[in-house]
């Protein structure tokens, strides 16, 4: 067996997906079978080359590449850290699990000679390879590149519903998306001129805590809380995740939102700690607290299913920013606990939440409508769903065990640790919030009457639904090793700031 | 030496464990109509998981270890271990959950949606084999809340409105409940550090940390277990839960979820803060006020309920607190009269839930003022609900009156002696909202039709629903009778208080 080394496979996982994007633009105009084996190749190879990236780097340690054998500052470098690696796989095994989810869709659309909406495939691809971009990027202006390629193929895969809301949607999406992307580059131009360099390592050595700097990082944050719809700028999500493919509501809530959170996590805490002030943490741990809250009563108050769960997202990224508050200013330890419990929070939402879209989509297919009263007696009919759906709520609610409730506990002692009793109270009662939404809909499956009608739906919708829902609850009893791999190497376990 | 191998046990935890959960699975999977398949499956998995649980008790008698760890996450390991105060809960819960199972499946016979019944049933009994083995507070904390997620469906399982109310408020109070217990483990491990349950307390020395704040954690961990122990004034759910299928209500009550909440103070009191920590820290008196006042108010609210399964519901209330205040009770003879209670309790209210159900499900009858003359209808029945009663008031020898002996002499020896007057009190009580139920069974004459009867062949019932009847009411007698035998709850009580006081 030759041994391939970390920094030989990275560009391989932007060149594979990008590659499958052309493929399926040639193959756009077919369906059926062919399209469905050339993409269970691609998404097989994308998941091996997770697989092997992140083991080669968990046991060797962070890797690098400059594209092309161009270096810094010229060319394009690609690294890889643990965090990075992580959310690499992470990326891999939940877009394989919405790719078959819309395989399942094509399969039975094949048999019954129906339609399926077109283009999701290059779309899907290109977001891949944006993530990916994302996760590996080595300097700030392809964090942009990622970032935009990341905007525009997720607001294309929002239009695929087709629908006038879907379309209006999206636009709504595509400005929150451009505005976000403004104000980062403009951050980013900033920066240049006070330091004539992108590149992250480089930057960490150089900046300093001087009012442009400042003035350069505010734009960016603000930038990328937009694109992260941290309340009260969330206005964007909730419709585009509510309205889309059910996939592709997997997809944005799971991963996509996750990408400009990623860039805000590595410009604080990696690039440029010295220069940001604990008092912006706390603000934007207020902020978090307001999406966890309102966020959390907006889903409690939703009458449809799937915008429930998108109301759902915003709360669910306000823990993220609970980080804040917790990381910058206090002691090392109580920064270490929040920072695992955050990146934990991260990946056990996407596990979870992409779940969750993905059952509910399963149910409306089945009850034929949208709305949590349409559910009424789906329990004694789809039992497969709602357990999926019930998993991740387990997650989402932060019950044990799950990869949810480890980390809220890590945040919970983060909290007492640095004596913030405050957000111990805000991590509760989105708790409570969580279990309020998520039981509603169990007390409509539990409703007994006769006179519902429900259409069978493919059993493979209820199988990815599970896998990923499970994967939730492992990261419950076996957190340990992903967290030392995702946080190996951090300055922030250090007490960077 | 132990007369058994020293085998490195740390698959047996586990296997007790997937005895239930692994058969919840595949019940879940199982189509609606595979009746004999499901049935062989509850029945085959109680049985093992007895017999599990009684190699496991001998072993751990002559000191055997059983332990299964490893990380869960940064600072915090699962573990799950098999100790003397485990198997307590651990051999009550097998035990029942086998008796239950028969019950329930005699019970639920052409009921629709068994499928999701018994698959929670099972989760639900694995909730309570992990909070009997889980070794330290964080993996009580996840079988507490799995409990809570398992009994869910079982409380609304008949789908009614009513039915489904009280699921909402069975989930407020045990998900809140949940959210304070989390905060108390989550301030306890803050302060402590990830303790693993140990006889005489994980805390070494309370000199070393803030008092202050470790009374603190202590009444926030007791609240969060107190919901589920249903101590006054968290109590509001369970009366209302009584909306349930006949055999959940006796599952909740006299095993899983309120024992859960039991068995949690006890562990909180002797195995996290070690009793003497606890009586040096002064909570156990106002534990034993809160008790008290709870052992009262129960029987005071049980005397006006009309309903069979309100006036029981509320007595379970009033009897499961006799454990915390054998607990609360410092010194061993109190500590004898709580641990046994745990299983006396759980014997004696299991029986007389059985009893209910039999009454339901073959004469159509819910409210004490039907019951007329059904003792020479359904005389086995109807001196099981006997035995049970009596057991509750206190009558020697059952079990009953082998809690409350023990109880007394712990009261004097803790000098408390108006707990006595609580106990009599309470007798009295007991007996004035039983024993006229006994009279109407045995000597009032039938004078209506029954509400809505069955007929079950030559038996007074069903034979699944009268069997685990029968065989817990002789137990309630055994334990009384036998309380002087190896092995019996009282015998197990005192081996496990001999290792909980340092002298």
């Amino acid at each position: 067996m030759t041994a391939v080394s970390a920094g030989q496979l990275l560009p391989w996982l932007l060149v594979a997906p990008l590659a499958w994007a052309v493929i399926a633009v040639l193959i756009e105009s077919r369906r059926g079978a062919l399209t469905i084996a050339v993409h269970a190749i691609g998404v097989l190879l994308h998941v091996a080359l997770g697989v092997a990236l992140y083991t080669s780097v968990a046991r060797s340690g962070p890797a690098a590449h400059a594209l092309g054998g161009w270096s810094a500052p010229l060319g394009i470098g690609l690294r890889a850290d643990g965090l990075a690696v992580t959310l690499v796989l992470l990326t891999a095994v939940v877009s394989a699990a919405c790719a078959v989810y819309v395989m399942t869709t094509e399969r039975a659309a094949h048999d019954a000679d129906a339609e399926t909406p077109r283009y999701f495939w290059p779309l899907f691809w290109l977001l891949v390879t944006s993530l990916n971009g994302i996760w590996l990027a080595g300097d700030l202006f392809n964090l942009y590149v990622g970032l935009e390629l990341l905007g525009l193929s997720a607001v294309g895969l929002v239009a695929l519903g087709g629908s006038e809301t879907a379309l209006s949607s999206a636009l709504r999406y595509l400005m929150a998306a451009l505005l976000g992307s403004l104000a980062y580059l403009l951050g980013v131009a900033l920066i240049y001129a006070a330091y004539g360099t992108l590149a992250l390592p480089e930057l960490a050595e150089l900046i300093a805590r001087e009012p442009l700097t400042q003035l350069a990082i505010a734009l960016m944050t603000i930038g990328l809380c937009l694109k992260t719809a941290l309340f009260p700028l969330h206005g964007w999500l909730p419709p585009a995740h509510g309205v889309a493919l059910t996939p592709v509501s997997a997809l944005l809530s799971a991963l996509v939102v996750k990408g400009s959170f990623y860039i805000l996590f590595r410009l604080w805490f990696d690039v440029a700690p010295e220069a940001v002030t604990p008092l912006a943490a706390q603000g934007l741990g207020v902020l978090g607290a307001g999406a966890v809250l309102w966020g959390g009563w907006q889903a409690l108050r939703e009458p449809k299913l799937k915008m429930l769960v998108a109301h759902s997202t915003v709360a669910q990224l306000g823990y993220l920013f609970l980080f804040f508050p917790l990381a910058v200013g206090t002691g090392v330890s109580a920064a270490a606990l929040a920072t695992q419990g955050m990146l934990l929070h991260l990946v056990a939402h996407a596990f979870a939440k992409s779940a969750m879209f993905l059952a509910s989509g399963t149910l409306i297919a089945a009850a034929g409508r949208g709305g949590v009263a349409d559910l009424a007696g789906i329990g004694r009919h789809m039992p497969m769903s709602l357990f999926a759906f019930g998993l991740a709520g387990v997650s989402l609610m932060g019950l044990p065990p799950s990869g949810g409730f480890n980390a809220k506990w890590l945040l919970l002692q983060s909290a007492l640790a640095s004596g913030q009793w405050f957000w111990l109270c805000v991590l509760l009662s989105g708790g409570l919030l969580t279990a309020g939404y998520v039981f509603r809909v169990f007390r409509e499956s539990f409703v007994e009457s006769k006179d519902s009608q429900f259409t069978p739906t493919p059993r493979g919708y209820d199988w990815v639904a599970l896998t990923l829902a499970a994967m939730a609850i492992a990261l419950g009893l076996a957190s340990q090793a992903p967290l030392s791999t995702m946080t190996s190497g951090l300055r922030v376990m250090a007490g960077g700031t | 030496m132990s007369p058994i191998p020293e085998i490195s046990g740390w698959w047996l935890p586990l296997a007790v464990l997937g005895t239930s959960l692994v058969p919840a699975l595949l019940i879940m999977l199982l189509a609606e109509h595979r009746q004999g398949v499901r049935t062989v499956l509850n029945l085959g998995a109680a049985v093992v998981k007895l017999a599990l649980v009684a190699y496991m008790t001998w072993g751990v008698a002559f000191g055997n270890n059983y332990e299964l760890r490893f990380g869960m996450m940064p600072g915090v390991d699962f573990v799950l271990r098999a100790d003397a105060m485990s198997m307590l809960f651990a051999g009550l819960s097998a035990a029942l959950w086998l008796f239950t199972t028969i019950y329930a499946i005699g019970y639920l016979e052409g009921a629709p949606n068994r499928s999701r019944f018994f698959g929670f049933f099972s989760l639900c009994v694995a909730s309570t084999m992990g909070i009997a083995l889980a070794g330290n507070l964080v993996t009580f904390l996840v079988f507490y809340e799995l409990l809570t997620l398992s009994t869910y469906p079982l409380v609304v399982h008949r789908g009614t409105p009513k039915s489904l109310n009280a699921g909402r408020t069975y989930l407020r109070y045990t998900i809140g409940g949940g959210a304070v217990l989390l905060v108390g483990v989550a301030l306890f491990t803050s302060l402590v550090g990830d303790v693993s349950f140990a006889d005489t307390g994980a805390l070494v020395s309370e000199a070393s940390y803030d008092a202050t704040l470790l009374r603190v954690a202590f009444w926030l961990l007791i609240a969060g277990l107190g919901v589920k122990a249903a101590l006054v004034p968290l109590h509001g759910w369970l009366p209302i839960a009584m909306v349930a299928p006949a055999p959940v209500s006796a599952l909740l009550h006299a095993v899983a979820v309120v024992k859960a909440g039991a068995f949690g103070i006890v562990r909180v009191v002797y195995n996290v803060y070690g009793v003497e920590t606890a009586q040096a820290l002064g909570v156990l008196f106002p534990l034993a006020v809160l008790a008290s006042i709870t052992i009262l108010w129960g029987s005071v609210r049980a005397l006006f309920q009309t309903e069979i399964k309100k006036r029981l519901a509320y007595s379970t209330i009033s009897q499961v607190s006799y454990i915390a205040l054998g607990i609360a009770l410092f010194g061993p003879w109190g500590s004898i009269g709580g641990l046994a209670h745990l299983l006396h309790q759980g014997l004696m209210k299991i029986t007389l839930f059985f009893c209910a159900g039999n009454y339901a499900e073959t004469l159509g009858v819910h409210d004490i003022a039907e019951l007329d003359g059904a003792g020479r209808r359904m005389p086995v029945t109807s001196a099981a609900f006997t035995i049970g009663a009596f057991g509750m008031i206190g009558v020697p020898p059952l079990a009953g009156f082998v809690s409350k002996w023990y109880l007394g002499l712990g009261a004097l020896e803790s000098g408390m002696p108006w707990v006595l007057g609580v106990l009599v009190l309470s007798s009295l009580l007991n007996a004035a909202y039983f024993l006229p139920i006994v009279h109407r069974l045995w000597f009032r004459p039938q004078t209506a039709p029954w509400p809505d009867e069955h007929s079950f062949g030559t038996g007074e019932t069903n034979r699944w629903l009268l069997i685990p009847t029968i065989a817990t009411a002789v137990f309630t007698v055994g334990a009384g009778v036998f309380a002087n035998m190896p092995y019996s709850p009282l015998r197990w009580a005192m081996l496990v208080v001999a290792r909980v006081y340092t002298q």
